[in-house]
């Protein structure tokens, strides 16, 4: 569906890497160029009318993001340049000054490096311990598990929402409710969910949130940090400098503005938030439950195809998401690759950024299909087709 | 060189390549080599006296590519000087990267004399040529 809206879709690729980044539709990326062509200038300078104009749409976005996930102010929306930038924003602005060497933080092998490397950091820095949440058998996060592995020294819980090579969705809401009835806070990777399902930051109650645009039809290098507004008030900027101080006059007198621009120094990502605000206006066009439901067909769709191709070992069969991980038997995942770039069908392979999960799975490196609305049953027909045939594959690897 | 002939070897030197396995032994030098843009990852284990390669083996994963392009060179640099190594490295190099090389001197690993129109497979065939190139300037 909406093929026609991605200018990317007009060569016949197969795009199957939508977890890595997703494709932009036209009204996106005019944005963009509107913006830099008509009214170049920049924020919080409101003297004249181009200006006036940046700071009007800039501030429309951030009520659009605070709708997208009904968050209760807009406040609690500081734009980051993606994910990565706002979960370590959180981990060294908020929690590496009230971390104890005590403490302890839970996230799971299948996180992103993203969600691992500043806990670890944490660690290292702070003396405070992170550990695992068991996987069950499909290497799913359960309320059971999660319950076991909490002790009187948790203080954070780390998760993705849905994970980037398993493909689960967590069940967020249950654990908030758990970790805060354990005076424990719950941090939640929305990178892969965000495209994808719904999301309302209060019916979840998670203390921060972080996702980024350019995996959900939006630019490069813009996301969001959200948080609650009362943990926010105590996030130490970490960048000081223009747009987030009210005056200063020497070390001992620095006034800094409220949020959100506190949060938010320097000349910020206007062009991509901008066409942001127009990207989650093409979601909400077409609907996020709409999104959602014909993804959720597209995956059945292949998984029902791949399950009958003996020598395909399928990692996440219990998948909940667009992602689909699997291995051929005997062939390297990038000879699988790059098989099937040579009919244009873009697929990742590697260990897709989560590398300890390995540990758990006993697999290193895997392939991966990341669907989005856009893809086709066609396309799948296609994909299926060229993975059916394994002397095919290896005649053609290389 | 016949294209089919070419897979064989390729295929050959992939599915039983020459000195895959750790080794253990102190007196080897360890290099491990990686590629940024895929997933390629190997460590070599390289034996050097009086600047004679005696023994060069290695381990890890990657694809058909890089693993084939490792057996070939370890085939052909065993028993070489440091410096006939380098020249042979570096005439490799120059053959992946579309510049003027000696095909006489190179052996089967001229089988990858087309890889340069795969761009993203010319990372993997220049993977341990990299790897040991670190490791050999060391003995010049």
């Amino acid at each position: 569906m909406n093929r026609e809206d991605f200018p990317m879709l007009k060569d016949d690729i197969i795009y199957f890497d939508n977890g890595a980044t997703s494709l932009k539709p036209k009204c996106v990326i005019d944005k963009m160029v509107d913006y830099y062509e008509n009214y170049s200038a920049n924020t919080h300078r409101g003297d004249y009318d181009i200006s006036f104009k940046v700071d009007m749409e800039y501030e429309e976005t951030r009520d659009l993001v605070k709708d997208f996930i009904n968050a209760r102010y807009k406040e609690e929306i500081i734009f980051t340049s993606g994910t990565t930038q706002s979960l370590n924003y959180v981990a060294n602005g908020f929690f590496e000054n009230i971390l104890e060497p005590n403490d302890e933080i839970l996230i799971t092998t299948s996180e992103h490096a993203s969600n691992v490397l500043p806990w670890f950091r944490c660690e290292n820095k702070i003396g405070s311990k992170v550990n695992y949440i068991d996987l069950d058998s499909n290497y799913h996060v359960t309320i059971e598990n999660v319950k076991r592995a909490i002790t009187p020294n948790t203080k954070i819980i780390a998760l993705a929402q849905i994970t980037n090579v398993i493909g689960d969705l967590r069940p967020i809401k249950e654990i908030c409710k758990l970790a805060h009835e354990n005076n424990i806070f719950v941090v939640v990777d929305a990178a892969q969910s965000a495209p994808h399902i719904k999301i309302d930051v209060q019916d979840l109650d998670c203390d921060f949130l972080a996702f980024s645009a350019h995996k959900m039809f939006g630019p490069t290098g813009i996301g969001v940090l959200y948080g609650k507004k009362e943990l926010l008030e105590s996030l130490e900027p970490i960048n000081l400098g223009g747009g987030m101080n009210e005056s200063f006059d020497n070390p001992k007198s620095i006034f800094l503005k409220d949020l959100p621009l506190r949060l938010e120094a320097g000349t910020p990502n206007i062009s991509g938030v901008i066409a942001f605000g127009e990207t989650i206006k093409y979601i909400n066009k077409i609907g996020i439950d709409i999104i959602t439901k014909r993804e959720n067909y597209l995956r059945e769709y292949l998984i029902e195809k791949l399950v009958k191709i003996p020598f395909i070992d399928i990692i996440n069969i219990e998948s909940d998401s667009s992602i689909v991980t699997f291995n051929i038997d005997d062939i390297f995942a990038q000879d699988v690759a790059y098989y099937l770039n040579k009919y244009k069908i873009c697929v990742r392979a590697g260990n897709h950024c989560a590398k300890i999960l390995k540990n758990v799975t006993k697999v290193n490196n895997t392939v991966r299909i990341s669907l989005s609305f856009y893809n086709t049953e066609k396309e799948i027909d296609i994909l299926v087709d060229l993975l059916k045939n394994k002397d095919k594959i290896i005649k053609e690897m290389f | 060189m016949d294209p089919e002939l070419k897979r064989e070897i390729i295929m050959e030197h992939y599915q039983n390549p020459i000195n895959r396995k750790i080794i253990n032994d102190e007196s080897y030098e360890k290099v491990n080599t990686a590629n940024d843009s895929c997933i390629d990852n190997i460590d070599m284990y390289i034996l050097i006296k009086d600047k004679i390669i005696k023994d060069i083996c290695f381990d890890g994963e990657a694809c058909a590519i890089s693993i084939s392009s490792t057996s070939i060179m370890i085939k052909n640099l065993i028993g070489k000087s440091v410096s006939e190594a380098i020249n042979y490295i570096n005439n490799f190099i120059n053959m992946v990267n579309e510049k003027t090389y000696d095909k006489d001197i190179l052996n089967e690993a001229y089988v990858y004399e087309d890889i340069y129109k795969q761009s993203s497979r010319k990372t993997c065939a220049t993977l341990p040529y990299r790897g040991i190139l670190k490791v050999l300037e060391n003995y010049e």
